[in-house]
């Protein structure tokens, strides 16, 4: 029995539990022991996780390194990888040493800092290969608990606000998924994710109370396991907690929140509720794809409006966001591809953008717009790799934001043109704001007096920037880099969705 | 005959002899001398009477003519019984000492309350239920106003009395009623009597035992006299109440539902939804504005026994073992809280107010630690234990249909989590205040670090208890 996967998920888990138990002390001497553990332990998964990817046969849609063992009674522990979990696992055990690296100067309570940040990637990586319902659901919900004291702990001023609004907001969504779970459990008699992707929900019409529901059972699950995804996601109109999640939340949160927490919402949305519930996913698309275009230009709009760094980087990612749910319920090849493609690329570059704003509120401790400007006269490596990012986040061709934004709306052109072509304007209002963001912030002259002793960034923020630049360059130069290695799986997801809904269709033609 | 009743009925026959001879003993040596012995004595014999318990031969004994049973669900109860009531007796002591308390009626009373709280888990007959119950009750007022000297311990005793006896009157009135259509008090009986067309008389007496019981386990809407008596009690009682009465309550409740009334289960499963529907949302909303920690753990209790009752009202085996999950995890969470709040002073004084706590992290990193990981499991987030107490529960109402129940539960427990959370948060986030003081003894210190790391590694393989819940609870339907 291969075990790897195992290894992996608990090498970060286990370096928190030593942090807790046995490191010591509140001296610099202590706080670097914890920090270079904490380093040490993430570089490790990072290094774990590309053995489990040079292990990994792209070529197959198959469930791959699956390790199955009895678990509590009823469900068991499963774990397992495909082509559409692998990347996300990669792009989590990538950004986690790059997380560490940029909490090098947090001095405030650093063991438990660390710590939670190792047990959160655990979590994390835990919800992208599991493969049974309650696992899943454990992994999914448990990475609240280190959150929640992470933006409370070391957050900003109203942080004990936005950690409720986070905590609540979320745990509401998880609830309701939970017991779709377990419903879907009882009908099925199986929590195991692979044999629920063959097993077809009921999906014949319901009356309750006078009411007609299309879709019947099916429909009402997918409601359930909307309402997490898309809090997590998160879509609009519950999008609120994000934009106060983030601005409190300490840089390495932010990162982490933006890069890879949210994005357990659309993966959420390919792996559970498009195959499991496909005529639901059909009947509800035109109601997710207008809420997507909705947030695309709304958010787009008072992003472009925001007085506050963060809070407009956190607006962008909703926006960012719903392309991805876009894509998924095209449910056709490129809008899936275009879903992915977008979320890895959004990853590195949320990131990238909070960490840029965590470079110079490290140094004049505002996020605000209006305290900054002209700083590429002092600060040149900086501008030079905030206009990278932001230029990615705008979608220019060459960078990793191109593509994705592209395949999306490829899928969704298929889809309905309408939809297509207002969230064509999303990608104008990006620009519209990202780069305005960063002329009011870069350019312009050094009036402030505040900023004429700010100085440029040092070997280990440059170090920081390092993968994130090289991952967005790469990506918008050779996508196939990602497409090829999920391409098996999203071509057999497509196919299996299209073919259950031909037969739920047959079967109320023939009813 | 008599010989092998008696042996059937030998761990409670050795605790009623325990207790007298103790009791008698006290008097003889001085009440204060007697008493840190006797809280040892009295923990082991708990101890020891639960492992007998425990490991004593599987199957089904039945004295007095089916009156007393001995059978999976009842060994599995008193096993949890004892051992909780072992390590309430171990966390109060120095409480005790400290409140110049240290009574030898203390544990004495603790013991004759444990006996009549296995005498309600076997009982199989109105009249060993109701003998049970109120043996069980009337240490437990005694107790109550333990403190005599504090105004508020009296009231608390006064309280309890007054409405307990309220409960057991309309829970009598609901006995006679059923004896009346039935002809028997056997639960086997009435088994009978209701099969069939089920005789409306019949279901009037039900109707008066369920409310009686629903006092006893603090079920809102009769739940007015949990908060006053939690806060007003002395804590070692206060953790006594919320651990052992409430398995016994809940494993008696269950036993008259499935034994005696299971024909009429489309009647009281409705009841049982309501009152636990209406727990919960009361117990998640009134604790939010509680700033005293042992108010706050009554509406906490409260809004527990409403999810235990969800898994009551799901009627089926699946459902009763989802009970008995529930409340041997909720058991373990308050031991630990509550060996926590039992230590819980300033300059020698003992403080219940929430924000003594602020900032408690810094002061005491581990015990910080401990505590959330108890909140979070009282919360019911995951990966604690306390999540699968409510996965289980919500498993056992979907099966059985109830989802709209399931989906109240979940939206209850996310209410709940905030006042959890606020714990944590003064802990973590607050000002810092007056410090409280760091002494903890090393009892409570265990009881509190055992329970918070169950609570974490419990999520392997919950120790095998939903095999063990399996077991007791098939038995109450074969």
């Amino acid at each position: 029995m291969n075990h790897l996967l195992s290894i992996m998920l608990f090498t970060p888990l286990s370096a928190a539990l030593i942090t807790i138990l046995f490191l010591r002390g509140q001296d610099e001497m202590a706080q670097l022991n914890v920090k270079m553990l904490a380093i040490t332990a993430t570089v490790a998964t990072f290094l774990i996780s590309v053995f489990v990817f040079l292990e990994f046969d792209p070529s197959s849609a198959e469930f791959q390194l699956v390790e199955d063992e009895r678990w509590l009674f009823g469900l068991r522990y499963k774990l397992g990888i495909d082509g559409i979990s692998i990347l996300f696992i990669m792009l989590t055990t990538m950004l986690m040493p790059v997380t560490v690296l940029a909490c090098w100067n947090v001095t405030h309570r650093v063991k438990e800092y660390m710590a939670a940040f190792l047990v959160l990637e655990t979590f994390m990586i835990g919800v992208f290969c599991s493969l049974d319902l309650v696992l899943f659901y454990l992994f999914f919900e448990a990475g609240l608990i280190p959150m929640f004291l992470i933006i409370g702990v070391w957050g900003g001023r109203d942080r004990i606000y936005a950690t409720f609004k986070f905590f609540l907001y979320t745990l509401l969504g998880s609830i309701l998924m939970l017991i779709a779970m377990i419903g879907l459990w009882t009908i099925s008699g199986t929590s195991d994710v692979t044999a629920l992707l063959g097993f077809v929900v009921p999906s014949s019409e319901i009356v309750i109370a006078g009411f007609g529901i299309p879709g019947g059972l099916q429909t009402i699950m997918w409601i359930a396991f909307f309402a997490s995804f898309a809090v997590k996601l998160p879509m609009w109109p519950v999008h609120t907690w994000l934009p106060d999640a983030h601005v409190q939340a300490p840089t390495g949160g932010s990162v982490i929140l933006a890069a890879i927490l949210l994005k357990m919402g659309g993966y959420g949305f390919i792996r559970f509720s498009l195959p499991m519930f496909p005529v639901a996913s059909e009947i509800l698309a035109p109601f997710v794809m207008w809420l997507s275009v909705i947030a695309i230009i709304y958010t787009s709009l008072v992003a472009m409006m925001q007085e506050d760094m963060k809070k407009l980087i956190a607006y962008s990612s909703v926006a960012h966001m719903g392309f991805v749910t876009l894509g998924i319920f095209a449910a056709n090849r490129q809008g899936i591809d275009g879903a992915i493609f977008q979320m890895l690329s959004h990853g590195f570059i949320s990131a990238a953008l909070f960490l840029c704003v965590g470079v110079i509120y490290d140094r004049m401790h505002t996020r605000g717009i209006d305290d900054y400007g002209g700083l590429v006269v002092r600060m040149p490596v900086y501008a030079l790799i905030f206009m990278i990012f932001t230029l990615a986040n705008v979608g220019l061709p060459g960078t990793s934001g191109f593509v994705g934004e592209f395949l999306t709306l490829a899928g969704v052109f298929q889809y309905s043109t309408w939809i297509a072509a207002f969230a064509a304007t999303g990608v104008i209002l990006s620009a519209a704001y990202a780069l305005w963001l960063f002329r009011r912030v870069v350019f312009g002259d050094l009036v402030k007096e505040s900023l004429a002793g700010i100085s440029d960034m040092g070997g280990r923020e440059k170090l920081v920037f390092l993968p994130l630049v090289v991952m967005v360059l790469l990506l918008g130069i050779y996508p196939s880099l990602v497409t090829d290695v999920i391409g098996a799986s999203v071509q057999q997801l497509v196919e299996q969705v299209a073919e259950s809904r031909m037969q739920a269709g047959a079967v109320v033609v023939d009813g | 005959m008599i010989a092998r009743d008696i042996a059937t009925l030998l761990p409670e026959l050795i605790l009623a002899g325990y207790a007298m001879a103790a009791l008698l003993w006290g008097v003889f040596a001085g009440r204060f001398r007697a008493a840190p012995v006797l809280i040892w004595m009295t923990a082991l014999v708990f101890a020891g009477l639960a492992a007998w318990i425990g490991f004593s031969p599987e199957g089904t004994r039945t004295a007095f003519g089916g009156a007393f049973t001995d059978d999976a669900f009842a060994r599995f109860s008193k096993v949890v019984i004892l051992g909780a009531s072992a390590l309430t007796l171990l966390i109060s002591r120095d409480f005790l000492e400290r409140e110049k308390i240290l009574k030898f009626e203390f544990p004495l009373l603790a013991a004759f309350a444990v006996l009549g709280m296995m005498i309600m888990v076997s009982a199989s007959d109105l009249m060993v239920l109701y003998m049970g119950l109120e043996l069980q009750s009337l240490s437990l007022y005694v107790l109550a106003a333990f403190h005599r000297n504090d105004l508020r311990s009296t009231e608390a005793g006064i309280k309890y009395f007054v409405l307990g006896a309220l409960s057991s009157g309309l829970l009598l009135f609901g006995a006679s009623l059923t004896y009346g259509y039935s002809g028997t008090t056997l639960f086997s009986g009435i088994a009978e009597a209701a099969g069939g067309s089920t005789p409306f008389g019949l279901l009037y007496g039900l109707v008066f035992i369920l409310v009686g019981l629903a006092f006893k386990i603090s079920a809102a809407p009769f739940h007015m006299w949990v908060p006053d008596v939690y806060e007003g009690a002395p804590t070692p009682v206060t953790a006594f109440f919320s651990t052992a009465p409430k398995i016994a309550a809940i494993g008696l409740f269950a036993r008259l539902l499935i034994e005696a009334f299971a024909v009429a289960s489309a009647d009281w499963q409705l009841i049982l939804a309501i009152l636990a529907v209406s727990s919960m949302f009361l117990g998640a909303i009134a604790a939010i504005g509680q700033r005293n920690i042992k108010r706050l753990m009554a509406y906490s209790s409260i809004a527990h026994m409403g999810f235990a009752l969800m898994g009551l009202a799901a009627g089926t085996p699946d459902g009763i073992r989802a009970m008995l999950v529930y409340m041997v995890i909720y058991v373990v969470m308050n031991l630990g809280t509550f060996a926590f709040i039992l230590a819980m002073r300033r300059d020698g004084w003992a403080v219940t107010d929430i924000d003594a706590l602020s900032m408690y992290s810094r002061q005491a990193p581990a015990r910080a630690l401990a505590l959330l990981v108890l909140m979070f499991s009282l919360a019911g987030i995951v990966p604690m234990v306390g999540f699968f107490a409510k996965f289980y529960v919500f498993l056992a109402a979907v099966e059985s249909g109830l989802i709209l129940l399931a989906i109240a539960g979940g939206i209850a427990s996310v209410i709940g989590a905030f006042y959890y959370l606020r714990i944590v948060y003064y802990m973590y986030f607050g000002e810092p205040t007056d410090p409280l003081d760091n002494r903890m003894p090393a009892t409570g210190f265990g009881v509190m670090l055992a329970s918070a790391a169950i609570m974490v590694i419990g999520a392997i393989n919950l120790f095998n208890l939903v095999e063990f819940a399996d077991v007791a609870a098939s038995a109450l339907f074969s």
